[in-house]
């Protein structure tokens, strides 16, 4: 009797196997990538071919399949800031490396963003960071993405910080921003309102130099 | 952090660019690296397999050994590569963790050669993958449990006692043991007759003999022969009880024992006969006396302490607990579904056997374990239909709990085997130890004989063997030894020979020889002084050639580790020992010296007031687990 039974759920087991191997297809023909070739990315970035070369083999080791997609991203930034949560911000700087839109950050995007980051002039480096901030792509800066970049840097700050956050702290952050930032007080800042208030402030040309030499 | 996020931190921190408008202070400066970022190929060689792989590919965990400088120690200059005397192929593994991130279990290499690759190149084994994890865990579970056996095995209650066990310890390991001693064996093989006659004489009571004269019914054997069942059942319980007040007596701990499943078979085995003989000849409580002797067939069980089938089914039983469990309970489960069912079915039927519900759990128990007696039956249609699912459904319920309780029986069969094995080829082992550990000393010993000091070289016919300079040095370090504690090393038969003179008589011939023995030896036999020649502890002397390879009487047991200390610690021992010698004053047998000139040795002899301070330096040495088993003086 059980042996009947048995070999009847073996007969359906069997049946299955090839119903699967379609699906198994589709899915590895789905993503695998591969960038221009090193001349190109030379030419448009700022790196040499050995740093290219060692960029490449760092990023195909941890995505073999060529692209970034965002939760993997997020993944990776979480472990960079384990105290709070980073996923927000992730996601933000996701968006400002995925200049395509296309929901994936490939070699070439990665690339053309560390070379802006890294090796670019103060006014590259300005505008990559307005483009960060500027979450709907209108150029300009109003308060209301201001306050959304700035919670989100707090956020991953976590709970245990000293002193503690009392109040709106990422509020008065912004407003404080603002209040350097915006020119003209029309409640907006503009590409050139930004870039003339970084240059004016000493600190932050300080600051800048100082992350050349990160690669 | 996982290594691959490393490769994720450059941009991170270019990243960082984006918060320094908002930043109210200036940024902190950047560590420095001061090493090249140039990416190098790196050469590792491993026992002649070259791998190469990028020198970031190593940086990525820096906390093993190739990912830290510690690789430097294994630098080759001229070779330009690093080599390490590993395994090739587990290399292969060690290096795949790198590469991947993950580290993999190969099924087919043997888990503690894993385990030490894994802790010479500093990994820890925790970062397995989830994919190999579970097998590295199982296997590592079964090694564990198979040394624990091992050791187990090795302290088994084999071993001989302790020296000074009480009366109440040994009676308890003669119990647990019947193999230790022939008194245990003969109570066992007695204990297991009387309960093999009880069972017989509890089953034989109850067939019919042929009835006394002047009767027509038979009558049951118990009934015509109550004085001989009487008397033989009187024995049994005689004797069972006797064993069991012994070995609550010889118990380490009563209340465990009481509670053990054997001591409450054994009670229960002896009481309904106590309990019957307080018990009056009243018609209304013999029912309950009847039922009382049932329990008597208990005694069946007290066969378990005698075969050990018997109590691996009990451990099986016990350790499927949980399967037999759920059987029992989706029997029941299925049982009164079904018998629900039929009881409805078949009740409209004129004369039916099915009741009630609880007589069509009858029906149903006997159907579903396909019995089928046949005494109820369904007549209806659908009692049929329903009692044929009832069928083929008890067969499946049945059938599932089965395999896993024969796999367990099974497991628990080859574990038990296995330790059986075990334990013999353990007397092997040690018999080999024991051996390889003889061969080092004689080794020892015979190099000093052959060619360890000068003039004597041309004593000696043997030919120097081909010696390594390992054991060169090893027995220059045991010569060191030798003359920091001026005692010297022999074998056991030349020790025992010197102790065992007493008895066996003296012989003349072998005075030369045992009197180059030490003086302290002597202290066994202080009658024998006189004769003896005392070579006094700063000469070196040798043992005598041809050593002595007499039946020794005296065996002595070295556990102790090396054999360095054999000798010194044998010859204080010996002082303690009480050898059939009547008077210590070996100090003044030893003072008597007449030196037959047997063996030249190097050095002089010393004035023999040095003597007892000499030998009393002996006294301190410390000696480990010396036994010393005498078997006749």
């Amino acid at each position: 009797m059980g042996a009947v039974v048995g070999t009847l759920t073996l007969q359906t087991r069997q049946r299955q196997p090839s119903r699967d191997n379609i699906d198994d297809e589709l899915e590895m023909t789905m993503v695998c990538h591969r960038p221009e070739g090193l001349e190109q990315l030379e030419a448009q970035t700022n790196f040499t071919k050995q740093e290219l070369q060692v960029l490449y083999r760092g990023f195909k080791n941890e995505c073999p399949s060529g692209v970034v997609n965002e939760e993997t991203f997020k993944h990776i930034y979480a472990q960079f800031f384990p105290h709070g949560d980073a996923s927000t911000y992730a996601h933000y700087l996701f968006n400002a490396f995925d200049t395509r839109n296309d929901g994936s950050i490939k070699f070439e995007d990665f690339v053309m963003g560390l070379s802006t980051l890294l090796r670019g002039t103060v006014r590259e480096k300005l505008e990559w960071t307005f483009h960060l901030y500027d979450i709907n792509r209108d150029g300009l800066i109003n308060k209301e993405e201001m306050t959304e970049i700035v919670r989100a840097i707090y956020d991953m700050m976590g709970k245990y910080t000293y002193p503690a956050l009392k109040g709106d702290v990422p509020k008065q952050h912004v407003d404080s921003f603002f209040e350097k930032m915006d020119k003209n007080k029309d409640g907006v800042v503009t590409l050139e309102e930004f870039v003339l208030a970084c240059q004016e402030d000493e600190n932050m040309m300080r600051s800048i130099q100082l992350f050349e030499n990160v690669m | 952090m996982a290594a691959g996020v490393a490769t994720w931190l450059p941009f991170a921190r270019a990243a960082a660019v984006g918060w320094l408008p908002l930043a109210k202070k200036t940024m902190p400066k950047p560590p420095v690296d001061k090493k090249s970022r140039n990416d190098e190929i790196l050469f590792v060689n491993v026992s002649g397999l070259r791998f190469q792989t990028w020198k970031n590919t190593l940086d990525r965990y820096p906390d093993t050994l190739l990912g830290s400088s510690e690789k430097e120690f294994f630098y080759n200059e001229d070779t330009q590569e690093y080599f390490f005397d590993r395994d090739p192929e587990m290399f292969r593994h060690i290096l795949n963790f790198y590469r991947t991130g993950k580290l993999h279990y190969p099924r087919q290499e043997c888990i503690q050669a894993f385990d030490e690759e894994l802790a010479f190149y500093g990994i820890v084994p925790d970062i397995i993958g989830d994919c190999c994890m579970e097998e590295y865990r199982d296997r590592k579970k079964e090694n564990q449990e198979r040394l624990a056996e091992d050791t187990e095995a090795e302290n088994a209650t084999d071993t001989p006692l302790p020296p000074h066990s009480t009366s109440r310890e040994r009676l308890w390991r003669a119990f647990e043991n019947p193999h230790t001693s022939t008194m245990a064996l003969v109570f066992y093989y007695v204990t297991g007759f009387f309960i093999a006659v009880s069972v017989i004489a509890n089953v034989v009571e109850t067939v019919p003999c042929r009835p006394p004269k002047g009767s027509k019914k038979d009558l049951p054997c118990g009934e015509k022969y109550t004085l001989a069942f009487f008397c033989m059942d009187t024995a049994c319980v005689l004797i069972f009880t006797f064993e069991y007040l012994m070995r609550l007596f010889a118990a380490p701990s009563r209340c465990k024992f009481m509670r053990s499943v054997m001591s409450v078979i054994d009670v229960v085995a002896i009481m309904p006969y106590y309990i019957g003989l307080v018990m009056p000849e009243n018609e209304d409580v013999s029912g309950a006396f009847v039922t009382l002797r049932v329990f008597r067939v208990f005694r069946i069980f007290k066969f378990s302490r005698h075969s050990q089938g018997l109590r691996i089914l009990g451990y099986t039983l016990k350790s499927c607990a949980s399967e037999l469990g759920f059987l029992l309970f989706s029997l029941t489960m299925a049982i009164i579904i079904f018998a629900t069912v039929m009881f409805y079915a078949e009740k409209g039927t004129k004369g039916t056997n099915f009741t009630s519900i609880p007589a069509s759990f009858w029906y149903t128990i006997v159907t579903m374990t396909t019995l089928g007696y046949g005494d109820m039956v369904p007549n209806t249609i659908a009692g049929k239909i329903f009692g044929s699912i009832c069928s083929l459904s008890g067969v499946l319920v049945i059938a599932l709990p089965v395999p896993v309780i024969v796999s367990n029986f099974s497991r628990i069969y080859h574990q038990n085997q296995r330790a059986d094995k075990m334990r013999a080829q353990q007397k092997v082992r040690l018999a080999r130890i024991r051996l390889a550990k003889k061969g080092t000393t004689n080794a020892f010993l015979q190099y000093k004989e052959e060619g360890g000091f000068q003039g004597r070289g041309s004593d000696n016919a043997l030919c120097l063997k081909n010696r390594s300079s390992f054991e060169h040095q090893h027995h220059h370090l045991l010569h060191c030894l030798e003359k920091t504690t001026n005692h010297e090393f022999t074998d056991e038969l030349t020790f025992s020979e010197m102790c065992m003179t007493e008895s066996v008589g003296y012989r003349t011939s072998r005075s030369t020889s045992i009197s180059s023995q030490q003086g302290v030896a002597t202290s066994c036999c202080p009658r024998r002084a006189k004769r003896r020649a005392i070579r006094l502890a700063n000469s070196t002397v040798s043992v005598s050639r041809g050593s002595v390879q007499e039946l020794d009487t005296l065996q002595v047991h070295k556990t102790s580790a090396g054999p360095q200390s054999s000798r010194s610690s044998l010859n204080a021992r010996t002082e303690d020992l009480k050898l059939n010698c009547e008077d210590r004053d070996f100090t003044a047998a030893i003072i008597s010296i007449p030196t037959p000139p047997a063996n030249t040795p190097d050095e002089s002899l010393p004035p023999s007031p040095a003597i007892p301070g000499i030998l009393r330096n002996s006294r301190p040495t410390s000696f480990t687990h010396e036994t010393v088993k005498i078997s006749s003086l």
